[in-house]
């Protein structure tokens, strides 16, 4: 059933109304100066942050809403948790929300952990008896047991965050509002997040979670909204959802950097694609079967004995893999190379490749990070509820066989010991 | 709030118990939302909680300067305008008479200050959660209530040393007090929703707030002006904190203008005043966390 409904929300700004209230000296001053103004209303210019936005979602379900900064996400995770009121239009939610749009809300640096766990619960909606319920689990969540009774202030910033997350980790609100607080504290507290995150949605409940971590999005989520310029422009399942995004985006700086391996004069890289099997997106890899890479070069003179380097780059600048050809003769003229790949178990997301060559002195000739980047859009074969650990998307599988005599022998054996009088 | 199972199936029914939230452009202004604040009460407890100990955990002094403010205030009074003035005092001693009209001033003052600027110092929690916004501006002038508490009982103790003993008439005291806060929050819920909108408001309160108490019976006795300007002694009645304060002296002290009908007549401004700021601040809430 439809937890979520939402019609045609719209929100509308005054452009200028962002700013800091007005002074009431200056509106007075004005109307002593120029009566008139009051009558004439002034026509301030006015923008749409959210415009005709209508979407669904059900029980159990976890949307992921993604989009540049400015699409308009926050404003609609905060039309929905009723922090401002939408301009046209209406939602419906059925159930008791949470909203998670900042860790620590209330939170105040005099009050020691202990009364701001307090505070933050009630803020957030829970009531004293729940929190006193919950109090034990959430300070060891956040592992500042020895602390909980010293002021805030005195917290380094990871226990500020981590004391934070916890409160809010423990809501019991059938929706849950979570905008962009998952990547808060270090490594193994965020791996301690999104752990909590799937546990919550395994409970049911159902979620509406805004990131910028694509991995966040493809591991959490089952569904997807992109958000652009204020209206949703794709709703489709959570994976489809982020790599259409993650091409639009790789689309965009390649149309930015477009023009810098044009012209004839020297030896250098000129392009590459996917060879084959050959994909409806050159730069797109949605598939685990034998792939071929394809890179053009244009070589000028002769070049005997020349090296060819080519190395794969994730999104972090992490070296995947690398190999070098040596001794390749090339003459002038334009050149492929073909890489092939029995198989590229890679997480998806955004790779760039790195071609080198070099002449036969071992001087680089040429070296370029490809553009545009490569886009792995496989489907996940790692267990739903796993994170993504690690950098690869292997395709494994579990046999196992167990060593029934050495299994009987340790069982005659306590049973020999319990027979046997000592 | 209802205990939920943690381990809700997916499949269990569940429109019937949920309650169903619905989120439209803000309409029915008029319409008060007590039901909202009942459901949010432990809310206001806490930031009431809050203020308080936060107050008392800052200053080096702590508790001690609920009472300080007014009883240093007190002293000024009486040498200044006691003994060097000379102003009547309705046949009190100038503590007593001083101490019972700062008491119930101190508490209304600070709470309008502060209802004043409820709004734009809570940004941070209205910006990021929902509550009723008319949470913040009950929880203002209710968290000055403790002051006033630790206050009043030393104006017990002052009466007592004076051999002033309080008869029937406290029984009065519940009502004032009553009026006092209805004053600070109806006038307060207008002028916090104005300050999200005019920064400045804030500053122009101070200066209201020290006219007003010089149009209150803190420093001299309503006499006075009946006395002096019989026809406009019906103007200077008005003032709702004229008729608390001086009803607060007469139900200790037995002494100086006893509630009358003036009394009503502001009574029922602040009923007009409170429920317009009721529904003025209601106007404005919905778009509240876009101006502040």
């Amino acid at each position: 059933m439809n937890v979520i409904k939402v019609e045609n929300l719209g929100k509308r700004y005054r452009v200028g109304e962002l700013e800091a209230g007005g002074l009431l000296r200056d509106q007075i001053a004005s109307l002593l100066t120029n009566p008139g103004s009051l009558l004439r209303r002034k026509p301030r210019e006015t923008f749409w942050a959210l415009r005709d936005v209508s979407f669904e979602v059900k029980e159990g379900e976890v949307l992921g809403l993604i989009g540049r900064n400015g699409a308009g996400k926050s404003t609609l995770l905060k039309l929905l948790s009723r922090i401002t009121a939408p301009t046209v239009g209406h939602a419906e939610i059925h159930g008791r929300v949470g909203s998670l749009l900042e860790v620590g809300t209330g939170f105040h640096p005099e009050l020691s952990g202990r009364e701001n766990v307090f505070l933050n619960g009630a803020i957030l909606g829970m009531s004293r008896r729940e929190i006193a319920r919950k109090f034990d689990e959430i300070v060891a969540f956040a592992e500042v047991e020895r602390f909980i009774d010293t002021p805030v202030k005195r917290y380094s910033s990871g226990m500020y965050v981590r004391l934070a997350f916890a409160v809010a980790a423990h809501l019991e609100t059938e929706v849950l509002f979570v905008d962009e607080v998952l990547s808060v504290g270090d490594v193994s507290f965020q791996k301690k997040c999104l752990g909590k995150m799937g546990d919550i949605s395994r409970q049911g409940r159902t979620v509406v979670l805004v990131s910028h971590q694509m991995t966040s999005i493809r591991t959490l989520c089952n569904r997807g909204l992109w958000v652009e310029a204020g209206t949703i422009r794709m709703d489709s399942s959570a994976h489809e959802t982020v790599s259409a995004y993650e091409a639009a985006m790789a689309r965009g700086s390649r149309n930015a950097e477009n023009g810098s391996r044009n012209g004839i004069s020297h030896t250098r890289f000129l392009s590459w694609e996917i060879a084959s099997p050959a994909p409806a997106d050159a730069c797109t890899l949605d598939h685990l079967d034998p792939v071929t890479i394809r890179v053009n070069v244009y070589v000028e003179g002769m070049m005997p004995k020349a090296a060819h380097g080519i190395a794969l780059y994730n999104h972090e600048q992490q070296l995947i893999w690398a190999r070098r050809l040596e001794k390749v003769d090339l003459t002038p003229g334009e050149h492929s190379f073909y890489h092939a790949f029995p198989m590229l178990p890679l997480r998806p997301g955004l790779y760039t490749w790195l071609v080198t060559l070099y002449d036969k002195d071992m001087k680089p000739v040429d070296s370029w990070y490809c553009e545009p980047e490569m886009i792995v859009a496989t489907e996940n074969h790692q267990a739903a509820h796993d994170e993504w650990t690690g950098l690869l998307n292997i395709p494994s599988r579990l046999d196992l066989k167990l060593d029934k005599i050495n299994l009987a022998r340790v069982y005659t054996s306590a049973e020999e010991k319990l027979h046997t009088p000592q | 709030m209802s205990a939920t199972s943690a381990t809700a199936t997916p499949n269990a029914p569940v429109a019937a118990q949920l309650p169903v939230l619905r989120i439209a452009p803000p309409s029915r202004w008029w319409v008060l939302p007590f039901g909202e604040l009942w459901a949010y009460r432990e809310l206001l407890y806490f930031l009431v909680w809050r203020d308080i100990k936060v107050r008392y955990k800052q200053t080096a002094i702590g508790a001690a300067w609920a009472v300080l403010q007014p009883l240093l205030t007190m002293a000024v009074f009486w040498l200044f305008l006691g003994k060097l003035a000379k102003l009547p005092s309705n046949g009190l001693p100038y503590p007593v008479f001083y101490f019972s009209g700062l008491v119930p001033w101190t508490y209304f003052a600070y709470s309008l200050n502060y209802a004043t600027n409820t709004v734009v110092s809570n940004q941070f929690l209205l910006t990021k959660v929902y509550f009723p916004r008319l949470v913040l501006p009950f929880s203002a002038v209710l968290s000055g209530l403790v002051d006033f508490a630790i206050g009043f009982v030393l104006l017990i103790f002052i009466l007592l040393g004076y051999h002033i003993v309080p008869g029937i008439s406290v029984l009065w005291l519940p009502a004032l007090l009553f009026l006092a806060i209805c004053t600070a929050l109806g006038v307060g819920l207008w002028l916090s929703a104005l300050n999200a909108l005019y920064r400045d408001v804030r500053y122009v309160i101070q200066f209201v707030v020290q006219f007003w108490m010089f149009a209150s019976p803190v420093m001299y006795p309503s006499t006075l002006v009946s006395e002096r300007y019989p026809r406009l002694a019906w103007l200077y009645g008005l003032n709702p904190m004229a008729g608390v304060i001086d009803g607060f002296r007469w139900a200790l002290t037995g002494r100086g203008q006893a509630p009358g009908l003036l009394l009503l007549v502001s009574a029922l401004m602040v009923a007009v005043v409170l429920i317009g700021g009721l529904m003025f601040f209601r106007r404005m809430e919905g778009t509240m966390a876009d101006m502040v």
